[in-house]
């Protein structure tokens, strides 16, 4: 059954409202300057949450997308938003990571006293809130055009974060950020360009029922995902991200590894799954999925060679996201196991966001206790920072794939659907990957846990620990999820559409 | 009788040399320099193409304020006391990225060339919109731009507000709050002060006039936004005005006026016109050009600021 | 040749120029030079689809147009910030180069 997605359903508003609601506070943050952009900032995030999860009740209620014509006027010459139950889940993934990076960055980003306004200070709440206010357009966007503008905004504001601190380092790495992800915007482009050559709209519905597979959408396609694959660090486009994640700020490197490598990845289902699933795309989703197979190897191995805590943690991003690109070939296909499959990504997306945020605060928290971030000399320190290692040790969970958690769930329906789909062969670098999370994990556990004098320089406000630990228990809470959530997943995924059996 | 596909043929060619030259040339400074060559070529290129709209933009911002942009830079850099002799990349590394290269553009060669005929266009669709959603205009880029896809339109103007906060960002922590100081020159010279009295009241006028005229011939706010920024980084250069403070107040209303004009009729849309960035039918074309108006100013604002740079605390250079 | 397969034979040219800029010069200006030689190829592509979408009495498809004025404030958004991050670490540091391992001093970076 192909849903009617051309027309604005009753409670499409507040699709509008999600999106414009971090717009407005980013210009009221710009003209009030001075201390407002952080309470205008912080007093959102609870409206955000909370059209996040009528949003996903909405798309419960009705068991499919929720959409918004925008001005009235139907695709293809306006632009249509749509939310389906990918989109609800990740919306309120969204608004709880940025609420708790917008707590957590109290500390480091509030304006100090005596001063009107300072540069870090409005620099940081700004491009927080256009980070969430580019997400949400990403999660719902119908458009493909409209998608390379938001993409083009998350890129505008994920950079300064990186070099907020003004060191040469970051400068450098931020540089080589924007550059990837201006290469990645523009190959991204040039695929629309194609598409809408091809056949006269961006909208993602109408184009899911035109593509049929030409050369001419092929290319398209090729360009779109080469320039998406570089935005989202997939082994070999990686090289911008470890630099860039370990030298931002923890708030910002938890927001930058949780949530905006993940837009663009979701910006690649909605090509493969979304606009194209009438096309054989059995062999690229292998390609996809042998990339992110090299990923999870290469970047599981060069993290556990890190000496610095946090470019272990970003190096283990790269890793995580190749688990990311094994939904390619999982998924792809209308048998039951690919359901299996596509719950096992989301899961994924969702338990990496959680862990890996919990474990960038941390270890902000931890550099600012010990007053560095080396590895070796972490000896004892578990002792001294009890509540940060229990939150290290719950993503670490997580990131191995031990249960309970989330990670757990993602990584056994991933052994679910290579076995019930008989590519056992996705089994080996799923499994390989847990075994070298474990090495990275113990090695930084294990230092910790032992006798050891250490000394602390500060010890960090329970609150912040508090606030890290919390994200750390949702990864956990998600190895709960019962059957329901993986249903509400389903919802508006097309995979059966065009000539397919 | 045509001489036009030689003089295509002959466009063509300069564009690609001054492109090939701009990639190959050794000196950095010489590449920015064929850059901006390199742009102004290509907006004959789009002339000939039937876009003079895009046209406008490309001389105005995409090779006028760009190449403002870039020779202040090249200036810059090529100051460097000891720049770092550039490591040139091995022969094969060369070979093999060029055979890339072709590749690349090889295949986006051909798929150009297999695009479906009939050419499938939306221009048909604006047609009939063009007394309804698009509101009379006679420009139908004007109504696209400000109707059927605003939604993008005003995202776009947030990207060039986000982009300011961003260069302002990289200042230093005690710079905050003061001017910035890439356009100024190091003493008004007399030629630059008389250009500058002469030709900025000109094009002010002539900006002015091509925003109005956007709403039914080519134009718009863009293009016009883009010459009166042009005009006021003249008069900044010419040290006749000062560069603003990056704290001064009307400066930030005026950099975020566009958008949120624009926010405050989108989200009026919905009560007063059924739809979120609706407009009421009677009404469209007054609100159009209200907003427009607004987003000329902070295009005006926001592309010399762009060019202007970080906070410096240094009262010169 | 007609003049759009000219145009077509231009901008994927340049697209292929820009690529070979990107990847192969070391210098962070020269790669910005070569991304905007890109974006001026996919805005190529643009025009000559809103050229060959001529009908309804219109000269031309007003979309596509429409998209190449967004691109290109939105690439000019983008040369400023990279120009501004590039100026700021030369003053900074006395080069410019991408590698930030060329500032990692052997013990690591320091907090935070």
């Amino acid at each position: 059954m192909i849903a009617e997605l051309g027309t604005t359903t009753p409670d499409g508003y507040l699709l509008v409202l999600a999106i414009l609601l971090p717009l407005v506070g980013i210009i009221l943050s710009f003209i009030l300057g001075g201390r407002s952009p952080e309470r205008v900032a912080l007093y959102s995030t609870p409206f955000g949450f909370a059209l996040a999860c009528a949003i996903a009740f909405h798309v419960g209620q009705a068991g499919k997308p929720i959409v918004y014509t925008i001005g009235g006027l139907p695709p293809p010459l306006g632009i249509a938003l749509r939310a389906d139950g990918i989109s609800a889940v990740m919306l309120i993934a969204a608004a709880v990571i940025v609420t708790a990076a917008a707590f957590y960055a109290r500390a480091k980003f509030a304006t100090p006293h005596g001063v009107r306004e300072s540069r870090s200070s409005l620099t940081f709440w700004i491009m927080l809130q256009a980070i969430w206010a580019a997400l949400t357009i990403i999660f719902v966007g119908g458009d493909l055009f409209n998608l390379y503008v938001a993409l083009e905004l998350l890129t505008f504001a994920a950079v300064p974060l990186v070099c907020i601190d003004g060191r040469p380092e970051t400068l450098a790495a931020a540089l080589r950020y924007l550059l990837f992800a201006l290469f990645g915007s523009i190959s991204y482009l040039l695929g629309v360009a194609l598409f809408y050559g091809a056949y006269g709209t961006m909208d993602i519905w109408l184009l899911a029922q035109r593509v049929q597979a030409t050369p001419v959408v092929w290319t398209a396609a090729a360009l779109m995902t080469v320039g998406l694959l570089a935005k989202t660090a997939l082994f070999p486009l990686h090289l911008w991200l470890p630099p860039a994640h370990a030298n931002a700020p923890a708030a910002a490197s938890a927001v930058l590894s949780g949530l905006v490598v993940k837009g663009s990845f979701f910006l690649t289902l909605r090509l493969w799954f979304y606009v194209l699933p009438a096309l054989p795309t059995d062999k690229i989703a292998a390609v996809l999925g042998w990339l992110g197979s090299a990923a999870i190897i290469a970047g599981s191995i060069i993290a556990l060679r890190q000496a610095r805590l946090k470019l272990l943690i970003a190096y283990s991003t790269v890793a995580q996201i190749g688990y990311l690109f094994l939904v390619f070939p999982l998924a792809t296909g209308t048998q039951s196991w690919g359901a299996i499959g596509w719950s096992a990504g989301l899961m994924q997306l969702l338990a990496h966001a959680f862990a890996k945020a919990a474990m960038f605060f941390s270890a902000g928290l931890l550099a600012e206790a010990l007053g560095h971030d080396q590895i070796a000399k972490l000896g004892g320190a578990a002792r001294v920072l009890p509540l940060t290692f229990l939150t290290i040790a719950l993503g670490g969970l997580s990131l191995m794939g031990l249960p309970p958690s989330g990670g757990f769930s993602a990584k056994w329906l991933m052994l679910q659907a290579s076995i019930a789909s008989g590519q056992w062969l996705w089994t080996l670098p799923i499994l390989a990957g847990s075994l070298l999370a474990a090495g990275y994990v113990y090695r930084i556990l294990a230092p910790a846990l032992s006798d050891g004098q250490i000394s602390l320089e500060s010890a960090p406000k329970r609150s912040y620990e508090a606030i890290a630990l919390a994200l750390a228990m949702i990864a956990i809470a998600l190895g709960f999820a019962p059957q329901t959530f993986f249903d509400f997943l389903e919802i508006g995924r097309p995979w059966r559409l065009g000539n397919h059996d | 009788m045509s001489l036009r596909p030689f003089l295509d043929v002959i466009l063509a060619g300069l564009v690609l040399g001054v492109a090939i030259f701009t990639i190959t040339a050794r000196d950095l400074f010489a590449a920015v320099v064929g850059y901006v060559a390199y742009g102004l070529l290509l907006a004959f290129v789009w002339i000939r193409l039937y876009a003079p709209d895009v046209a406008l933009t490309e001389a105005a911002v995409g090779s006028g304020v760009t190449g403002v942009l870039l020779i202040t830079a090249g200036k810059r850099l090529g100051a460097l006391k000891n720049p770092a002799p550039e490591a040139q990349p091995p022969l094969t590394l060369k070979l093999l990225i060029g055979v890339l290269a072709v590749l690349v553009a090889g295949a986006l060669g051909a798929a150009i060339l297999l695009l479906p005929d009939p050419p499938p266009s939306l221009a048909p669709e604006a047609a009939a919109a063009a007394d309804s959603a698009g509101a009379g205009l006679g420009n139908p880029i004007t109504a696209v731009l400000m109707s059927y896809r605003s939604f993008d339109t005003m995202l776009e103007k947030l990207v060039l507000i986000l982009a300011v906060v961003g260069v302002w960002s990289v200042g230093a922590d005690k710079a905050w709050g003061s001017a910035p100081a890439e356009l100024r020159q190091p003493k008004a010279t007399a030629p630059m002060v008389f250009l500058a009295q002469m030709l900025a009241p000109v094009g002010v006028l002539i900006g002015i006039h091509i925003f109005w005229t956007g709403a039914n011939a080519p134009g718009g706010a863009f293009q016009g936004g883009a010459l009166l920024a042009a005009m006021w980084m003249v008069i900044m250069m010419a040290q006749l005005a000062k560069l603003p403070r990056i704290d001064a107040q009307w400066l930030r209303v005026a950099l975020v006026s566009g958008p949120a004009v624009f926010l405050i009729f989108g989200l009026a849309g919905e009560v007063t016109a059924g739809s979120f960035f609706a407009y009421p039918h009677s009404l469209a074309k007054p609100i159009i050009l209200f907003i427009e108006a607004f987003m000329v100013l902070s295009i005006t604002a926001a592309l010399p600021m762009l060019v202007a740079g970080p906070p410096s605390e240094r009262p010169d250079r | 040749m007609t003049p759009l397969m000219l145009a077509g034979l231009v901008g994927a040219s340049l697209v292929g120029l820009g690529l070979y800029g990107l990847i192969l010069h070391p210098h962070p200006l020269r790669k910005l030079l070569a991304f905007n030689l890109i974006g001026n190829g996919v805005f190529l592509v643009f025009g000559i689809v809103a050229r060959r979408g001529a009908a309804a009495g219109f000269r031309f498809d007003p979309v596509p147009q429409a998209m190449i004025i967004t691109g290109i404030v939105v690439a000019f958004a983008a040369s400023a910030l990279a120009v501004a991050i590039i100026l700021r670490l030369s003053a900074e540091s006395g080069r410019v180069t991408l590698d930030p391992e060329a500032w990692t001093k052997p013990n690591g970076g320091d907090a935070t």
